[in-house]
């Protein structure tokens, strides 16, 4: 027998949050897109639960608003790390060769095109297209911090050091 | 000066009024533009880009989402048109499945039919390798993703038309499909199985699910007694399958043909929809007494039924405890016929021929299952067996028309108007009226509840009470309606709700319209059908009548009659709630039970609802056969809603409240006394 008492008490917790973004916009339909943007702030990404619960307080199907979901490829519907690395893979990086980048992180955290988040959910890498800094590429942003002209073992070294400040706090 | 509302066709001057767009204006000049996504009752979509013609001095434009202009001139038919109609075609099947031969929906598919009629002769594309697998989860509906279009049809006809939307558009470009929430399957959510977006899909990427092969099986099997129950909607909607006149009556073949194919008795559902009208005209006569809330819906659609399980828990005492008389049928049929036939029950074999994908859903509910044995057996809609009677080689439109068996084959006319919109409120009116004024009712037809009107209201004059009547097709409708009834901004007496538009005789069973014309024509085939029959009302027939005398109690209304022609409904609101797993057991079979928690409420008494039946469980050795969940929800109206769900019951606990005093203690108990007694019950 297992019993899970603490989930409870969380998810009246992380609904107390949603209904605050759902009162912030006074449950309306028409702004579904910014709500679903702070709901994923909030907790990362868009569990199926949390999908539900957002469409039945605006009264709108769960179809629609996964499809809206699905649609836009900002919202994740699976849990991400807490560093999220962002590699530009427009034009530009792209010739900057920006996949030996990309290869160099997947190497290094076991992830690959289909595991694009750590078990420990540490860290999560995904490519986009362009994050409008061309002059600097190939570019990559981890959370909100950019870096330019990053070589390969640059950035398995933000990862290392990133690991070490872990284990130094613990 | 005025301008005169015309554009040019092909030449041709083309006169125009309120047409909502380019394309309706051009069809009625008689020329056919094709069309997938177009359907003039949804909304314009503008996605499938057959429908483009040229426009001279703007270019090519697409007629459904252009509204007509004066002096506009138009060419429908130019090279190239032509090459960009033909390359839509292509593109669309390169990723199709085109196993057209086994596919349901062949020489009826708008794909094949516009393939050919705009000399698609080779697929120049090569044909994509990954498929997707087929959604078989549904009773009523087979979702097959790889002949999907994308033209969105089903998924407006469920918006728009339902006011459900359970299917939608998900992902995105090449990616993209109509799928239900979180790509689950189709019998795991909100889907009423009313099959409107099989009615509406222009190939066979939904389809009603096909149980042919299986009633097969039974019509070969010896030991097998094989009965059919005939809808009222099919005899209209039937011959269309065979080249016959929209509306044309074929009962007659039907019976004929069922007899040829194997079938050992064939009876009419308009047997069991009379004594629907017995029972349910009873209960409003004593709903009008006091004995239970009003206004009282019917309860004969099952798509109306889980939409309201689903979307109006609080008004499901308002549903007349009635079967539908699918069900009906069913029980007296396994209840009296193995006497009459000196047959085993479990030889007897019931099999409904239905206008209905719902119908098939309904059939196969626990709660009309006895001992394992169910009512219904098996559900064939009209096409199905229209498509039996073709590979039995049977020459339909050469046959002698043949009565139905009795007893359960005798009906009135009431009982055959059931399938037209209003039908049911009809019948039960012209009930309601002898009983209260005790005299014979002149005046039979009661025109305002009749015609293709979405929405119908009358309000007629019973015993020298003023009965406000509604009557409502389509979900969305419907909606509206009980949400003005919740608010207490409309005050019916009786309101009749079907899902489908015009009543059964367009559902998603029947053979594939979207004529307004043709459903009228069905329609006024089984109001025809009522004139000519001998008896009109319900009450008049003495075959039902008999069978009460027998069995039931001797009337409507009785101990016996309610136990087996009445039904209960189960809250189906958790179905979207936010599940939090709260103890799980070892056991194998675990036994499912669901407390909803509303979070608009501080300290929700679900809460320690829950954490009284935790302990329960627990304290009782129960615990490791069990699986809790708490179930999440922010509906405003959630008092109402909120329920407990064990098993396959629910629980209402609208009582429960945070006891602040003695009475409030008892009534607490009271409430929790019944969850405690629905989790023994289960787990005896």
């Amino acid at each position: 027998m297992q019993e899970t008492n603490e989930k409870t008490a969380a998810m009246i917790e992380h609904l107390a949050a949603v209904n605050k973004i759902l009162e912030k916009y006074n449950c309306d339909e028409s702004k579904l897109i910014p709500i679903l943007q702070e709901v994923q702030e909030e907790y990362k990404y868009l569990s199926k639960d949390v999908i539900s619960y957002v469409a039945t307080s605006l009264d709108i199907p769960p179809a629609k608003v996964y499809g809206v979901a699905t649609f836009y490829a900002h919202f994740a519907l699976e849990p991400k790390g807490k560093y999220v690395f962002k590699l530009c893979d427009g034009t530009a990086c792209h010739v900057k060769k920006s996949h030996s980048i990309l290869h160099a992180l997947y190497d290094r955290l076991g992830l690959s095109d289909d595991k694009q988040t750590t078990d420990d959910l540490m860290f999560t890498v995904e490519t986009v297209s362009c994050l409008g800094a061309c002059g600097l590429a190939p570019v990559m942003l981890v959370n909100e911090d950019v870096y330019g002209q990053v070589k390969p073992e640059e950035a398995v070294a933000i990862i290392d050091d990133i690991l070490a400040k872990a284990a130094a706090a613990e | 000066m005025s301008i005169n509302k015309e554009i040019i066709v092909n030449g041709i001057t083309v006169a125009f009024d309120n047409e909502r767009n380019l394309l309706e204006v051009i069809r009625k000049a008689g020329i056919e533009i094709p069309t997938f996504c177009y359907h003039s009752e949804l909304s314009i979509y503008g996605a499938c880009r057959l429908c483009v013609v040229e426009v001279e001095g703007r270019g090519v434009m697409a007629t459904c989402s252009t509204k007509p202009e004066p002096g506009m001139v138009i060419h429908t038919d130019t090279k190239q048109i032509r090459s960009i109609r033909k390359i839509n075609i292509e593109l669309l099947l390169a990723n199709h499945d085109r196993e057209c031969p086994s596919c349901v929906r062949s020489a009826n598919c708008t794909l094949q039919d516009l393939a050919r009629r705009l000399g698609v002769e080779e697929v120049r594309y090569k044909q994509l390798e990954e498929r997707e697998e087929i959604d078989h989860s549904s009773p009523s509906l087979t979702r097959d993703p790889n002949k999907c279009v994308l033209c969105g049809d089903c998924v407006r006809v469920c918006d728009e038309v339902q006011g459900i939307g359970a299917i939608d558009f998900i992902g995105r470009g090449a990616n993209a499909k109509v799928a239900p929430a979180f790509d689950q399957d189709l019998s795991s959510v909100e889907c009423v199985n009313c099959g409107q977006c099989a009615a509406v899909c222009p190939t066979g990427a939904i389809i009603p699910k096909q149980d042919r092969n299986d009633v097969w099986d039974l019509l070969h099997d010896d030991s097998k007694i094989v009965v059919a129950q005939v809808a009222p909607a099919v005899r209209v909607g039937l011959g269309e399958h065979f080249g016959f006149e929209p509306g044309e009556n074929t009962a007659g073949q039907l019976v004929n043909a069922l007899k040829m194919m194997g079938f050992d008795y064939v009876f009419d559902t308009s047997f069991a929809a009379d004594m629907t009208i017995f029972e349910e005209a009873t209960e409003f006569l004593d709903r009008l007494g006091g004995s239970a809330p009003l206004p009282m819906f019917t309860s004969c659609c099952p798509a109306w039924v889980k939409f309201a399980e689903i979307y109006f828990p609080e008004l499901l005492p308002n549903l007349s405890s009635c079967k539908s008389p699918q069900q009906m049928f069913g029980s007296v049929a396994k209840k009296v016929l193995p006497a009459k036939l000196n047959a085993d029950k479990k030889d007897i074999v019931v099999v409904s021929i239905m206008p209905c994908t719902a119908k098939k859903y309904e059939a196969t509910l626990d709660k009309f299952k006895h001992e394992d044995i169910p009512e219904v057996d098996k559900v064939l809609t009209t096409v199905e067996v229209g498509r039996m009677i073709n590979s039995a080689g049977i020459k339909f439109d050469e046959l002698d028309p043949e009565a139905f068996d009795m007893p359960l084959g005798f009906s009135t006319g009431a009982g055959v108007i059931f399938g037209a919109t209003g039908g049911v409120m009809e019948a039960a009116l012209r009930f309601a009226y002898e009983k209260v004024e005790g005299k014979t009712i002149k005046q039979l037809e009661f025109k305002e509840v009749r015609g293709l009107d979405a929405v119908k209201e009358a309000t007629v004059n019973v015993g020298g009470t003023d009965l406000k009547v509604a009557v409502v097709y389509g979900l969305k409708k419907a909606k509206e309606l009980a949400e003005k009834i919740r608010a207490g901004e409309a005050d019916y007496h009786f309101v009749e709700v079907m899902a489908c538009p015009g009543g059964c005789i367009a559902g998603a069973g029947q053979p594939i319209t979207h004529d307004i014309e043709v459903r009228k024509e069905r329609a006024k085939g089984l109001y025809t059908a009522d004139k000519r029959m001998q008896l009109h009302k319900s009450q008049d027939n003495y075959m039902v009548q008999e069978c009460y005398n027998e069995c039931m109690g001797g009337e409507a209304g009785s101990h016996e009659a309610h136990h087996t022609l009445h039904t209960n409904y189960q809250n189906r609101c958790q179905i979207f709630d936010a599940r939090v797993p709260v103890l799980k057991g070892d056991a194998d079979k675990l036994l499912p039970i669901i407390v909803t928690i509303c979070t608009k409420q501080e300290n929700d008494p679900g809460q320690k609802l829950l954490a009284l039946i935790v302990d329960y469980v627990k304290n009782n050795n129960l615990a490791d056969k069990v699986e809790i969940e708490a179930a999440f929800t922010s509906r405003p109206s959630a008092d109402g809603t909120i329920a407990v769900t064990v098993g396959s019951q629910t629980v209402e606990r609208s009582k429960f409240k945070n006891a602040i005093n003695t009475e409030e203690e008892l009534a607490n108990n009271a409430e929790f006394a019944k969850i405690k007694e629905a989790i023994d019950k289960e787990l005896a």
